[in-house]
């Protein structure tokens, strides 16, 4: 028993160093999202283009969508670009924010690069994207049939977070009431 | 010579000024809101480098926060309500004072609960070693002992 009294320090130490050990492999960059279970914040953006309509928050209804944030300047977008186009052709709808942008620009780059957007919205002032919490673009929200924010993606998705967690997410979210 | 030298180089450090991130186009023309701008900014964590205050950082977040606050301290927000209006967005993660809230308790007070244990584990040693010295001799302790001090005499 006085054994394992003198070996409490120690014990205690390495619990702390577990503690700590696991901390240290978080990442400090993926803030997690004040938005998770709550209805996006109200928004009303303009269209890039005359061709396409804007993004406003209540367009957000009936059936669960992605939310992608982009711009034309950033360059991890293109990265993500082509899953965003497969999964628009599988039927997946995506409505698309063109963050702190020039609308011409980002015309141009849909333009070039293929428009995997049901409707894009233009933020040019990037407040809507404070409203929404993002430290950056890209990001991915998972909105359901009722217009709440259910999951945010930091960074592009990859084929591995599509498959493994934003599909069966999106297949849950379209049967619940 | 080498005296003039290291003055000069000192008299040059005069010349400087602090470089600061607020640019001059983002500061509040009256200096009293401008003041509570900036001691604000000073507890805002940025988002985007994570250990700098958005007062000290050039990423253009950090700028947009930074008139963000401006804006909401012209609109007449207190300055509780101009933190939490950036917190709603971001969460407590911003501030780099963690507020009191149930997932910060052990934060807070687990130095205070070490130092407590600490004190207590010391505390019942003492008094343990105290309660031992005080234990009296039995007689033949008394005699071993009386028998050594005789020894040391003459």
């Amino acid at each position: 028993m006085r054994r394992l009294v003198v070996l409490l320090p120690l014990l205690f130490f390495a619990v702390l160093a577990g503690i700590f050990a696991l901390g240290l492999n978080r990442d400090p960059s993926l803030i997690p999202s004040q938005l998770i279970g709550k209805p996006l914040p109200p928004f009303d953006l303009p269209a890039i283009d005359s061709g396409n309509p804007g993004l406003a928050s209540r367009d957000f209804r009936a059936r669960p969508m992605l939310l992608n944030m982009f711009a034309s300047w950033c360059v991890s977008c293109r990265v993500e670009h082509p899953l965003l186009l497969d999964l628009h052709g599988r039927g997946v709808p995506i409505a698309g924010i063109d963050w702190q942008d020039k609308a011409a620009a980002a015309a141009k780059y849909l333009k070039d690069n293929g428009d995997p957007y049901a409707r894009v919205g233009l933020d040019e002032s990037g407040r809507t994207g404070i409203d929404l919490g993002i430290t950056g673009v890209p990001e991915t929200f998972v909105v359901d049939k009722h217009g709440r924010v259910r999951y945010k993606q930091i960074g592009p998705i990859q084929t591995a977070d599509w498959e493994n967690t934003i599909r069966p997410l999106m297949d849950r979210l379209r049967t619940e009431p | 010579m080498k005296r003039l030298f290291f003055f000069l180089m000192l008299a040059t450090l005069a010349l400087t000024r602090p470089v600061l991130a607020v640019l001059p186009d983002e500061q509040l023309a009256d200096p009293k809101l401008e003041a509570r701008a900036r001691a604000i900014s000073q507890e805002l964590r940025c988002v985007v480098c994570q250990n700098q205050t958005i007062d000290d950082s050039d990423a253009p977040l950090a700028h947009d926060l930074r008139v963000i606050v401006r804006e909401r301290l012209e609109a007449g927000d207190s300055d509780g309500q101009v933190k939490a209006y950036v917190v709603h967005r971001y969460g407590s993660y911003v501030l780099l004072k963690p507020p009191l809230e149930p997932a910060t308790i052990l934060l807070w007070f687990g130095p205070l609960i070490v130092l407590l244990a600490g004190a207590v584990g010391g505390a019942i040693y003492l008094i343990r070693r105290r309660s031992h010295d005080a234990k009296a001799l039995n007689a033949d302790e008394e005699m071993e002992l009386s028998r050594l001090m005789g020894e040391g005499q003459p």
